[in-house]
């Protein structure tokens, strides 16, 4: 039997908790927020994947509960196979999942990256810090409601303005985010590719 | 009269070997030239020993996945050139493949052979700019100006099969966007075996370098155990002593048809990363000359895939349905099943991943994309502590990452 598939029959004796996640690819299961550092460990020591390739944090919409996910992918070095787990959030207002950085230094930046751009927090990482944007930043951008054209956000480090008195101004965006020129014609009716709808010129920018 | 300075005391406390040096914080990069991009570290500094570093990244970002979101699976081509933008063509196959595997799309023979070939001339040419780049951070400057002449031919080769130099975007879902031009597998093989002396006078100028092994050798040492830990993919895994190769353990695009081996290191330091690099050239040689020489005829798009790849340009102007379709995959998108995949190529850099969510339609719900800069450099608090500065730029050297990548 192949390890990825071994090792979902055993991770589903083991916590009955742990249900087959439908999947075009990859073996797959979906593992309560409670037993994920087990169920990870219980991999990495048992049966052979130790390596954490990816962990990618998904918002499933607005609407949806639970809403956020994080879906790590695992690679066996040795069986050169890839496993899939997925953990969902608890519904709340902060959504969280419990940190694995013990396991494997990789999650590190991984963890960074999913809270920074979804706002998923990892209890118990050392260092749970933006990444990519700034730290400053108080948006989540991979969020479903967050809009593709930004929001209007004081660029510079609060203090650093309170010290110096000088306030930049971001560059204004007629219409969105790939529009380069502003002029007489109207640029989100020529602008031809799946863009932002929730403001543009005629509706005013939601309130950040 | 100016105040009495502690010069005193400290000769004194030195004498007794009490003296204690205060930590110096530095900010190295954003814009420096041995960063290769933006990336900035932070260092903290005893003298010339790096106490603590904290790598600063999002320089770069640009946000792709949110971008991803908002626009159908072929509008996205373009931009995963622009993630390691130093192998574009290798960028585009992954991340058409990643694609295929959620549409259920097997792309013929020829297709398959003209992605390898492409991927590993990307790869030589990632490979060369990495090269001499490294010797630059080292003080060899003379690489550089061989491995660019190298690099100019085979961009000559990418400009007469895309159209384009640098971002090429000629991988489409389910095919390539035309068919090789005639006797470009020639000029190829051409260049191959010009290129084969012209590399081994380039690592000459290295291998065996004084200089270059004293700044490389048993620097920055990472163990097999630390890479696999912190998911090191690429030549960086493989000088560590790990002998893991996508295009060998996990074979994608026909690559289990062309014999070659997979260098591996042994001490994991500055100095097996560039021989691993330059043997990995000579093997993507020998996987383009077998390419070529069993070049597949036929089709260079799936053609079951009538519903994701534009149909040819006479036939959209002179039939009907072909119009309406080509008309259908602008406007609407491929249309593709709801499910999510995640495949990972061997990229230049490393396993570059693409783990694609899809509630069914012309656009991806989520997007991820798995760069393998990203995941190289998140051990750099590791690798450089107790190092000196200036083997910190050794070793970002050797590590060879694109912050295009990294940053997304």
């Amino acid at each position: 039997m192949p390890a990825a598939a071994d090792a979902v029959a055993a991770v589903k004796g083991r916590w009955p908790g742990v249900g087959d996640r439908p999947s075009l690819d990859l073996p797959a299961i979906n593992v309560p927020a409670a037993d994920l550092l087990a169920v990870l460990a219980f991999l990495r020591d048992e049966h052979g994947f130790d390596m954490l390739t990816d962990i990618a944090g998904v918002d499933w919409g607005v609407e949806a509960s639970p809403r956020f996910s994080a879906v790590y992918h695992l690679f066996g070095t040795a069986s050169h196979e890839y496993l899939r787990v997925a953990a969902d959030c608890a519904d709340l207002a902060e959504p969280s999942l419990p940190s694995a950085v013990a396991l494997w230094p990789a999650a590190n930046w991984h963890e960074r990256e999913a809270f920074d751009m979804l706002g998923i927090r990892f209890g118990g990482h050392p260092d749970l810090r933006r990444i990519l944007m700034w730290d400053e930043y108080p948006h989540f951008p991979l969020r479903k409601d967050f809009p593709l054209a930004g929001v209007d956000t004081p660029l510079p480090d609060l203090a650093v303005v309170a010290e110096t008195k000088v306030n930049a101004i971001a560059a204004p965006m007629v219409g969105g985010p790939f529009v380069a020129s502003s002029g007489e014609i109207n640029l989100t009716e020529a602008e031809p590719r799946a863009k932002d709808e929730s403001w543009n010129e005629k509706r005013p920018k939601p309130a950040s | 009269m100016p105040t009495e300075f502690a010069f005193k005391d400290a000769a004194a406390k030195n004498a007794q070997g009490e003296f204690e040096t205060e930590k110096m914080s530095l900010s190295m990069g954003p814009s420096h030239p041995s960063t290769h991009g933006v990336l900035r570290l932070q260092l903290e500094l005893d003298g010339e020993i790096v106490t603590k570093a904290d790598p600063v990244i999002g320089y770069l970002h640009r946000g792709d996945e949110k971008i991803a979101e908002n626009m159908t699976y072929n509008q996205f081509v373009p931009y995963t050139d622009r993630l390691d933008y130093l192998a574009p063509l290798a960028n585009n196959m992954a991340y058409a493949i990643a694609v295929e595997k959620l549409a259920k799309l097997e792309v013929p023979a020829r297709c398959q052979a003209i992605r390898v070939i492409t991927a590993e001339m990307a790869r030589i040419s990632a490979h060369l700019l990495g090269l001499g780049a490294f010797g630059i951070d080292v003080g060899a400057w003379t690489v550089f100006l061989y491995s660019f002449t190298e690099r100019e031919k085979l961009y000559k080769l990418f400009e007469e099969l895309t159209g384009a130099r640098f971002t090429t975007s000629y991988t489409r879902i389910g095919g390539v966007a035309r068919d090789v031009p005639e006797g470009w597998t020639g000029r190829v093989l051409e260049f191959c075996d010009q290129f084969l002396p012209r590399l081994e006078e380039c690592l000459a100028l290295l291998t065996r370098n004084k200089i270059f092994i004293d700044r490389t050798e048993g620097i920055g040492v990472i163990s097999k155990e630390d890479a696999v830990a912190y998911g090191l993919t690429g030549p960086n895994l493989r000088a560590s002593g790990v002998a893991l190769d996508l295009r060998k353990d996990k074979p994608y695009s026909g690559y289990e048809q062309y014999d070659f081996d997979v260098a591996v290191g042994s001490r994991g330091d500055a100095y097996d990363r560039y021989l691993v690099r330059g043997e990995e050239m000579r093997q993507s040689v020998r996987i383009i000359r077998q390419a070529v020489a069993k070049f597949p005829a036929g089709k260079w798009y799936a053609e079951d895939a009538r519903k994701i790849f534009a149909p040819p340009k006479d036939k959209v102007l002179t039939s009907m349905e072909e119009l309406i379709q080509n008309f259908m995959i602008v406007t609407e998108g491929p249309q593709m099943p709801a499910g999510e995949v995640y495949f990972e190529a061997e990229n230049p850099k490393g396993a570059l991943g693409f783990y694609v969510v899809s509630k069914g339609g012309g656009v991806p719900w989520r997007l991820k994309i798995r760069a393998p800069s990203f995941c190289n450099l998140s051990i750099l608090p590791k690798v450089c502590v107790g190092a000196m500065i200036s083997d910190v730029v050794s070793i970002l050297g050797s590590l060879d990452f694109v912050m295009g990548e990294c940053d997304r």
